[in-house]
């Protein structure tokens, strides 16, 4: 009988092109996502080095850390910085023939958003970008991790990348998750028990009955913070739910392909028996909705919780850690996390700014409105998503609420375009890290689901969303 | 790429745990198109002041460590975003070794890549390397990768761990994509394979 295998180790054998000794495989890329960011060195690279693009067909571009979110934004670019980045992009895919979707097409979002919507990116394959959160395609039943500029310009001149096998870790979540509670508060529950390194070195494998019962935008919200968690990739297996989200995208298999595409798929879920490096467990009945205090995301607690007193934590150097976590967050030890005042509100970045993150959030903001003194932004991950949500209606209901509606990109998730906190200013964002100035020089982030998000909007302040639905 | 054989130089401590790349360099500096001129950016947050002014307590901004090639730094070194500017920060800085206890994989790997070595010692052994980089430019500090030893000043050599491959192209500054282009009629061959047994894989085409 043959050893049983999980996901990650089927998908891994099956691209292997070769072996460079010691360990280290060629390993072919299905797909490579450029961004306007992490490419222009290696684009560089390869003119330089006088290399061409090897698969234009396996490669996609998109622009979405710098692109402004305004609607003005196609009458061009202001920051002269982000402009030249665009540009430079604009110039390289079409040098180098590589497929792009600009800033004025539909298609146009955030690049973990784009992937799975357009059907780009598809179980079993193995899919890199210049981007930490390219784990978010592990949702789909892929092989998804970020890669550095270097490697963006190897995969671009080569299809392959080096590569040492990762370990595999698997991450159960059993049960059924209460009211209330969303992927969101399950994945900042998961790194809240394993600590930001708790995955380094391995893949994770999301599964159980909780994970099962997730929709793909819930999956991808899991995947998504996989590197939050210390893992470059986290991948659940795809089963009914993702063939039925697959089927009928722009760029998916069709008609007598999709049947036998999906014939593969159905091989890939982890055998009875495989091995894991590492296991654990989590309870879903015992996830409650979640919030981020410190300035990394493992510094989370239940809503209901309290901001931690550095002076219980033996350990001088997280000690340390602890005091400038509070100093920077302007928080007391022992102050309850429900209540704290918030200026801005961020709903969107590849963690939750789909469809289904954003009817979370209407369903929550309809029928109230903005507290005083408090800025919200919804986002849309795509272009695509924006449409959607405008033929459902639900910009209305932000707008109605008070809410900015804004066109797709990464946005306030991170300080590269105009949508920045101010020093001091004190935000909940459903976005995916809370690092010192990460959406801008000075801010305070609060990570937290949609619904909890908009909670926060509604009353100014960090809010149980169970106390409002 | 530099080669990387023997290194010996000022250790620069920095003793904090979890440094991320937005603290190596942060979000806003990422706007450029080339891989130099990074330096100047490098611990940005934690090195200037918010006029543009140093910190004169941080530890790049002491005399003693202005020209450190090395730096001794906590657990969970270069965790967060994937961004390759941190490395090429550092690089522009001059620093081309880290010691750390553990670091994140991403940076790990985006080290090698750039001609900066990273050496995973204990947190025992860090923290007498943290006291020894303390002492600054009285104390050097010597990294042999040929050898895979950090010698301390007063001669004590502490082997390291590091992966045979990457250790061999650092020391002969070996190009990745020339490696890999050397197994192309693998790739070939691998496509050709994919293109008749996953006839169904689209490719994207007609955008
Ligand atoms: S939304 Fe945020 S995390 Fe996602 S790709 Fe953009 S900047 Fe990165």
């Amino acid at each position: 009988m043959p050893t049983p295998r999980t996901l990650f180790d089927k998908i891994w054998e099956a691209h292997v092109v070769d072996q460079m000794g010691d360990g280290t495989a060629v390993l072919y890329i299905d797909r490579h996502l450029v961004h306007e960011v992490t490419s222009p060195q290696a684009f560089e690279g390869l003119r330089m080095a006088g290399r061409k693009v090897r698969r234009v067909d396996g490669t996609i571009a998109v622009a979405d850390h710098n692109v402004p979110t305004d609607a003005d934004r196609l009458n061009g670019i202001n920051e002269p910085e982000s402009k030249t980045q665009i540009d430079t992009l604009v110039q390289n895919v079409a040098d180098f023939g590589v497929p792009y979707f600009p800033i004025s097409d539909a298609r146009q979002g955030i690049v973990h958003v784009i992937g799975p919507e357009q059907g780009i990116s598809l179980p079993g394959m193995t899919i890199v970008c210049g981007d930490s959160h390219t784990s978010t395609h592990g949702a789909m039943g892929a092989l998804a991790f970020g890669i550095g500029t270097s490697e963006v310009e190897h995969v671009l001149a080569t299809q392959t990348l080096q590569q040492k096998r990762a370990l595999n870790m698997l991450v159960r979540v059993d049960g059924k998750l209460p009211a209330g509670c969303t992927a969101k508060d399950i994945i900042l529950a998961i790194i809240g028990k394993i600590g930001t390194a708790g995955g380094t070195g391995h893949v994770i494998e999301y599964a159980g009955e909780a994970i099962a019962a997730l929709d793909m935008a819930g999956r991808l919200t899991v995947c998504n913070m996989s590197i939050e968690a210390g893992a470059r990739a986290g991948l659940i297996a795809p089963d009914e739910t993702t063939f039925a989200y697959v089927k009928g995208r722009p760029y998916a298999p069709k008609g007598e392909d999709f049947d036998k595409a999906v014939a593969y798929w159905r091989s890939l879920p982890s055998d009875a028996g495989a091995h894991y490096d590492k296991v654990v467990v989590l309870d879903a009945a015992e996830i409650t909705p979640q919030v981020t205090w410190g300035t990394n995301p493992e510094a989370v607690l239940p809503i209901t919780g309290v901001v931690p007193d550095p002076a219980a934590e033996p350990d001088d150097a997280r000690r340390a850690q602890l005091v400038q976590m509070l100093k920077y967050m302007d928080l007391a030890p022992g102050q309850k996390l429900a209540g704290t005042k918030v200026d801005v509100v961020f709903i969107g970045s590849c963690t939750n700014s789909r469809i289904e993150d954003l009817r979370a959030a209407a369903a929550v903001a309809g029928g109230r409105h903005v507290a005083d003194g408090v800025r919200a932004l919804v986002v849309p991950g795509s272009g695509l998503v924006k449409q959607q949500a405008e033929d459902e209606g639900l910009d209305k209901v932000f707008l109605d609420a008070g809410f900015e509606w804004r066109e797709a990109g990464c946005s306030m998730c991170l300080g590269m375009n105009p949508d920045k906190l101010t020093p001091g200013q004190r935000c909940a964002s459903t976005s995916n890290r809370n690092f010192e100035g990460r959406q801008g020089p000075g801010g305070r982030t609060h990570l937290l689901s949609p619904a909890m998000a908009a909670a926060a909007a509604v009353t100014g302040q960090l809010t149980d969303v169970r106390e409002l639905v | 790429m530099e080669k990387f054989e023997v290194l010996t130089g000022v250790a620069a401590p920095l003793n904090m745990e979890n440094v991320d790349t937005d603290k190596i360099i942060p979000a806003r500096f990422l706007k450029t198109i080339k891989r130099t001129g990074l330096g100047v950016h490098l611990f940005a947050s934690m090195r200037y002041e918010d006029d543009g002014s140093e910190k004169p307590d941080f530890v790049l901004n002491q005399p003693k460590y202005r020209h450190a090639e090395i730096l001794v730094a906590g657990d969970n070194f270069g965790c967060g975003s994937s961004r390759e500017h941190a490395p090429w920060a550092l690089l522009d800085f001059g620093i081309r070794c880290i010691i750390a206890p553990s670091f994140a994989d991403i940076f790990h790997g985006n080290c090698f890549k750039n001609g900066i070595l990273p050496v995973v010692l204990p947190a025992d052994v860090c923290e007498q390397l943290m006291a020894d980089a303390a002492l600054g430019t009285n104390a050097r500090i010597t990294v042999d990768l040929a050898r895979q030893v950090v010698v301390r000043p007063d001669g004590q050599e502490i082997a390291f761990e590091v992966d045979a491959f990457r250790r061999h192209c650092l020391l002969n500054g070996l190009d990745d994509i020339g490696l890999t282009l050397e197994h192309a009629p693998a790739i070939d061959k691998y496509e050709a394979r994919l293109q008749q047994e996953h006839a169904w894989q689209p490719v994207i085409s007609g955008v």
